[in-house]
């Protein structure tokens, strides 16, 4: 994954509750089977208004989105995720997400990070005004060009990986696979059920 | 399932967890040894990819299972018009056949909805850990089974290693008490909590849902329970498996059988939370007090009982969306199409229920209303019992098997500005198609709305 440390940049407001992933990416666009060029159906529908504040000139080249409660709820679509990369976010920054996405997003390099509504409100505010923030995952803050800090809580696990644009597959394969055979040998014996083969072909 | 000495008194959910932890890696972390994968068209081209570009083939095959829903045609689908469709269709089945993992093609009748047939393969077993690239995986739950949705990166973990890193949620017990009123169904009560909490209300926690109108339900209503989890923002949904679970899987195809079942059983009467074992939040309701439950705006939070009226103040967007009023009464709101079916309400019993309405009535004019089984198999038992005639004869369309309207990626889409009466889960902006207006309900309701032409209390048409 591509890793994430610190980033400054211009943050896009967009301070709507309940974004959700038919909203970041709408389902007609899940017929692509890749993984690349999904930005240009992001927001498809919100972007077919104009005036869209992901198109608006004043935001343009920002990799920050500030957004509201509960953003990326819904479905599990990845695309959502891809598709926020491909237009260019590296991070989004809101009172709190649908975990589904939150997870695909770290799988990605793209921060989903958590304020309390507070402090979420003050770089909401200063996304508004158009002045640049600075995130780091390394010192787990966001510096603002008022010179307020904001500390966050991040998952020890998921920033280790994030910073070191780690892979979970390569990681577990090297450090768990002996792991994984004695759970294996284990339940063959405590659960023989789950590992007959007849089972599995009904 | 692994022995674990628990000694603290413990949740299903912390059992099931505990059950499947391969290796403890951070504070509340783990790597989850994952038992089953079901496998779908649209999320899994991308993690199949992955695992080539890495040199890997699956880790194992045995324990997934692979079936086309989400883009499939409901109709004529010997050949499917769209060609992206039918390229992500082949697609699935090449990369399963390359694979070795057991596909289940469009003409097999146990072809369907991932999430109806888990369950009706006895694919889905109390006890397993099992995934999907779905938000509705919770669905699963309905079995005492630690079921969620993931993403496709966690699929391509899952085909690679059978493990997939994850952190340990909280707990929410949902208690439900008392007896439904006629009308009143699964739909509403999850809708309610929905209602009740919001759509972030449980992000973080696993559900068990329990209480003695849980105990009462089929299993194909705590599966329309469990299914809906996700829209209160948890993944994981549980109701601890019961004498209903085991007859409900007893004798199903991946079930196991004689000697093995004995033992499994024996090992799944012990997945229960124990009486004094402490969760992280409590809610409490009463089923007696639920009526049927309608959605009014773009999330599936707003929503209110069919004698409610949409909130003084909700917000001007869901309005404008939904070409609504606060304050505006939602019984009486004319209705174009109806959509039956989906991994929420596609099950024999949500279309019995339906029938149960429509019988001896007829759609009412300019109102398109179609029923979509949530399988092949749910579609066979159903013209078994001569459903099938009922709705045609009440002027439903009767289709094949899929996701359908519930997701509009296939060609069942609506119009801008249609108004769909929709036993499905999501009530999102645009998610039956673009600029369409959908108002979640349960099967009897969506019966009710289709043959009045109107949203209606189903309650006046029971007698």
């Amino acid at each position: 994954m591509m890793p994430f440390d610190v980033l400054t940049s211009l943050a896009i407001p967009l301070p709507e509750d309940n974004i959700d992933t038919d909203i970041i990416l709408p389902a007609r666009f899940l017929l692509h089977t890749e993984k690349t060029g999904l930005g240009r159906f992001a927001f498809a529908e919100r972007r077919a208004r104009p005036g869209f504040v992901i198109d608006d000139p004043r935001h343009a080249g920002a990799a920050i989105l500030v957004a509201g409660a509960n953003f990326g709820c819904g479905s599990s679509r990845e695309q959502a995720a891809w598709a926020l990369l491909d237009l260019g976010i590296r991070c989004v920054i809101a009172p709190g997400f649908g975990e589904i996405f939150a997870g695909n997003a770290i799988s990605n390099g793209l921060l989903p990070l958590a304020l309390p509504v507070p402090a979420w409100r003050h770089v909401l505010a200063e996304a508004d005004a158009g002045w640049p923030l600075t995130v780091s995952l390394v010192t787990q803050s966001v510096a603002l060009v008022d010179g307020e800090t904001i500390g966050f809580d991040f998952d020890a696990g998921a920033r280790e990986m994030m910073i070191n644009g780690w892979d979970d597959i390569s990681m577990i394969r090297a450090r768990h696979a002996e792991a994984i055979a004695a759970f294996e040998r284990q339940q063959r014996q405590d659960a023989p059920w789950l590992w007959d083969r007849a089972m599995h072909h009904g | 399932m692994r022995t674990v000495a628990v000694t603290a008194p413990s949740t299903l959910y912390h059992r099931l967890w505990a059950a499947h932890v391969v290796a403890e890696t951070g504070a509340g972390e783990a790597l989850l040894y994952i038992d089953r994968m079901l496998i779908h068209e649209v999320s899994s081209p991308q993690a199949f990819a992955g695992l080539r570009d890495r040199g890997l083939v699956p880790y194992r095959t045995a324990p997934h299972l692979a079936v086309a829903d989400h883009a499939v045609p409901t109709h004529d689908r010997g050949a499917i018009a769209d060609p992206q469709a039918r390229q992500q269709i082949a697609l699935l089945a090449a990369n399963c056949a390359a694979a070795g993992i057991e596909y289940l093609p469009l003409d097999d009748a146990r072809q369907g909805i991932v999430h109806v047939i888990g369950p009706e393969q006895g694919f889905t077993l109390p006890g397993t850990t099992i995934v999907c690239g779905d938000s509705h995986s919770a669905t699963h739950g309905a079995f005492g089974a630690l079921a969620f949705g993931i993403g496709t990166s966690a699929i391509e973990c899952v085909l690679a290693t059978q493990v997939l890193p994850q952190k340990k949620l909280k707990t929410m017990r949902v208690t439900i008490d008392g007896v439904l009123a006629p009308g009143v169904g699964a739909k509403d009560i999850i809708l309610t909590l929905i209602g009740r909490i919001g759509a972030a209300g449980a992000v973080g926690h696993a559900i068990e849902y329990v209480g003695s109108t849980v105990a009462a339900l089929s299993m194909e209503a705590r599966m329309t329970l469990c299914n809906m989890t996700i829209e209160a923002g948890a993944r994981v949904g549980l109701v601890a498996p019961d004498a209903t679970t085991f007859a409900y899987l007893a004798g199903r195809p991946r079930a196991p059988k004689d000697a093995a079942w004995d033992r499994a059983v024996m090992a799944w009467q012990a997945l229960r939370s124990d009486a004094d074992a402490v969760f992280d939040r409590d809610i409490h309701l009463d089923a007696a007090a639920i009526a049927p439950q309608v959605s009014w705006g773009t999330s599936p939070d707003q929503v209110i009982g069919i004698d409610g009226a949409v909130p003084g103040d909700a917000g001007a967007r869901p309005l404008e969306y939904m070409d609504l009023a606060a304050d505006q009464g939602i019984a009486g709101l004319a209705i174009d199409h109806v959509f039956i079916g989906s991994c929420t309400n596609g099950r024999i019993e949500d279309l019995r229920a339906a029938a149960g309405i429509a019988r001896g009535r007829h759609v009412a004019a300019g109102v398109r209303a179609m029923v979509v089984p949530g399988s092949g198999l749910v579609k066979r038992q159903a013209e078994a019992e001569g459903l099938d005639a009922i709705f045609r004869a009440a002027g439903f369309e009767w289709r094949d098997p899929g996701c359908s309207l519930c997701v509009a990626m296939n060609d069942d889409r609506l119009l801008p500005g249609q108004r769909c009466a929709s036993t499905s889960n999501r009530n999102f902006e645009g998610r039956q198609g673009v600029g369409a207006r959908t108002h979640l309900m349960s099967p009897m309701m969506a019966a009710a709305a289709a043959v009045t032409g109107r949203i209606t209390d189903v309650r006046a048409l029971l007698a």
